[in-house]
């Protein structure tokens, strides 16, 4: 192997998402700044107003109701609304401190920088290692992938389970394997952020239990932000939790996602400042 | 036995209630028997079909059936053949199937790339009718167009011709079932390889198509077993029973005049003689193990991509 073509995990990523020679500063506190957002499906504005931050390797949990936002909003922060063809995006999405939904901006290239974790696994029809070498063979490394696939699988914790079988197909996996497989697929290609879209709701409690581990192994190299509809999973895992609610727009006789408010995880659910989180966390509603 | 009153609250089990009862579901049974009755229908509409070509074909596949493939046609039943037929028929699936990639891109356009606007949906409607519009038709526009127009490329009457008409007659089943295919793959993986930062054009190399290719072929199949056995578009187009002139010149073959198994069945069938009895059965015969055989090579492919895909 030669050496000077293995891979090292720059410490610190520098965002480079548009073709010109704009370079944003590093390391900020915030990896995300959100103001404005309103995020419309056709006529439906689906999300109304919100304002939030996001900080450098933390979890940032957002709970709420269904129908609240909450998806929607994550799925701005690598530009994923996009495939929606009737989605639209209004207001600011700070990446660091570029605008997301700037027109110079390669939704490609925020996707290689912002990975995403789905509801449901969904690994690739191909080999364990295909799916976790998918992502360097679209980002251009060529080469002997073995060492990504092997440094990815084993921060996802699935190394040992499935290092004798790294070619029979993701799909004869259990689904906490999958999942797992899906966060060593997203973190093979370097990312700064891990989006996860209700990553257990489909997983039981062992295997719930340990994507949750893993998140807590894996946090001080990535900002994680996860959408949970299960309170506990917030309380255990984040930093930082955000409750969005549902409200009825009296304008327009249509239920639009709100951010009630973002704190510590510890005062979200031990002291919120805003009754409907109270009401919200402590079980009286939704 | 008595049933219990609906208003009595019983606590006790009647064991009675729970016996399966005879008679109970007669329309599900009758429903079922009908199901039994259109299989074995079918089973030998299909049977009786089969059993009057291998029937009809007998003589000639026990006593030459090597020079009746082998020979061209001829006014002599002893001697006549189905070499040239088979020739046309396999030239014109070759020239089909050269087209496929085209139906197939423009099935992937229509499915990915256009947006939902009413010139999309006019065109999706437009392929649709095309599928329905009778084989016929196309042999009026083979003949307009290739043999008579573009008689300078084609060279008219010619199994270029031939070949492109049918090309363009069975192109909608092509465009449809690649659609389908393509429309089926799931949007977890194009999510998925998105999320890891594919562009478009990856995500439909590396996931869409190869997700889609088993479909494909199931449509490209269809389409192929259609182009050998039609016959009405060849005969507007000027196909013929068969001919005396070019014989081995790859060009003079592709240049002079054609015929198909199906122009061979339709002129065997027209002989009154006794002596011309077996021809068209065994004519067909050789059509239907051609079309046997494609069928069998996609159905190979597709179990390969599949199992390579680890479904």
């Amino acid at each position: 192997m030669v050496m000077s073509e293995s891979v090292v995990r720059p410490t610190v990523a520098t965002p480079t998402l548009t073709a010109g020679e704009e370079s944003a500063p590093v390391g900020g506190a915030d990896v995300f700044t959100v103001r404005d957002l309103n995020v419309y499906y056709g006529d439906l504005r689906a999300v109304a107003d919100v304002n939030l931050d996001v900080r450098e390797r933390q979890i940032t949990a957002f709970i709420g109701p269904s129908g609240c936002g909450k998806s929607t909003v994550l799925r701005c922060f690598n530009r994923m609304n996009d495939l929606i063809d009737i989605a639209r995006v209004e207001g600011t999405v700070l990446y660091h401190d570029i605008d997301l939904y700037d027109a110079q901006v390669d939704p490609v290239a925020v996707r290689r920088r912002i990975g995403m974790v789905f509801q449901k696994p969904n690994p690739f029809p191909k080999s364990i290692y295909e799916n976790v070498a998918y992502g360097p063979k679209v980002a251009g490394q060529k080469g002997n992938l073995d060492e990504v696939v092997e440094r990815s699988l084993r921060s996802a914790g699935l190394w040992e389970e499935v290092k004798d079988r790294l070619d029979s197909s993701a799909l004869g996996m259990s689904g906490g394997q999958q999942q797992r497989l899906c966060i060593a697929r997203a973190i093979a290609v370097n990312p700064d952020v891990l989006l996860m879209d209700e990553p257990c709701s489909a997983l039981d409690p062992i295997a719930t239990g340990r994507i949750e581990e893993l998140m807590k192994e894996i946090q001080n190299e990535y900002t994680i932000v996860i959408v949970t509809h299960n309170m506990q999973q917030a309380a255990r895992v984040s930093d930082r939790t955000a409750f969005f609610t549902a409200e009825l727009d009296e304008s327009t006789g249509q239920r639009r996602g709100k951010l009630v408010e973002l704190d510590d995880t510890g005062t979200i659910f031990a002291n919120p400042a805003d009754e409907r989180t109270e009401a919200y966390v402590t079980g009286r509603f939704g | 036995m008595t049933a219990p009153s609906p208003s009595t609250r019983t606590r006790t089990v009647d064991l009675d209630a729970l016996r399966a009862r005879r008679g109970a579901d007669v329309p599900g049974q009758l429903f079922f028997g009908l199901l039994v009755l259109a299989v074995v229908v079918a089973f030998a509409m299909v049977g009786s079909v089969f059993w009057s070509v291998v029937d009809g074909a007998s003589d000639i596949v026990t006593e030459r059936f090597w020079d009746f493939l082998s020979s061209p046609s001829s006014s002599d039943p002893g001697k006549a053949g189905v070499a040239q037929g088979i020739r046309g028929s396999l030239l014109i699936a070759l020239i089909v199937m050269m087209t496929f990639p085209i139906g197939v891109a423009a099935a992937i356009y229509l499915e990915e790339y256009a947006e939902d606007t009413w010139a999309a949906r006019l065109i999706q409607v437009t392929v649709r009718n095309l599928a329905g519009v009778p084989s016929i038709v196309y042999g009026l526009l083979g003949l307009a167009v290739f043999v008579q127009a573009l008689r300078g490329i084609t060279g008219g009457s010619t199994v270029i011709s031939g070949g492109i008409t049918i090309a363009i007659l069975v192109l909608p089943v092509v465009v449809i079932t690649s659609g389908e295919a393509v429309r089926a793959v799931p949007g977890s993986l194009r999510e998925g390889a998105y999320g890891l930062g594919a562009t478009k054009w990856e995500v439909i190399r590396t996931q869409i198509f190869p997700a889609a290719l088993p479909g494909i072929l199931t449509g490209t199949v269809l389409a192929v077993g259609r182009a050998l056995g039609e016959a009405a578009p060849l005969l507007v187009i000027g196909a013929v029973a068969f001919y005396t002139t070019g014989n081995n010149d790859f060009l003079e073959q592709m240049q002079g005049a054609f015929t198909a198994l199906p122009m061979n069945i339709a002129n065997f069938a027209k002989e009154p003689a006794e002596s011309w009895r077996g021809h068209a059965a065994t004519a067909s015969l050789v059509l239907l193990i051609l079309v046997f055989v494609v069928n069998l090579g996609a159905i190979v492919a597709r179990a390969r991509i599949s199992k390579k895909l680890g479904n």
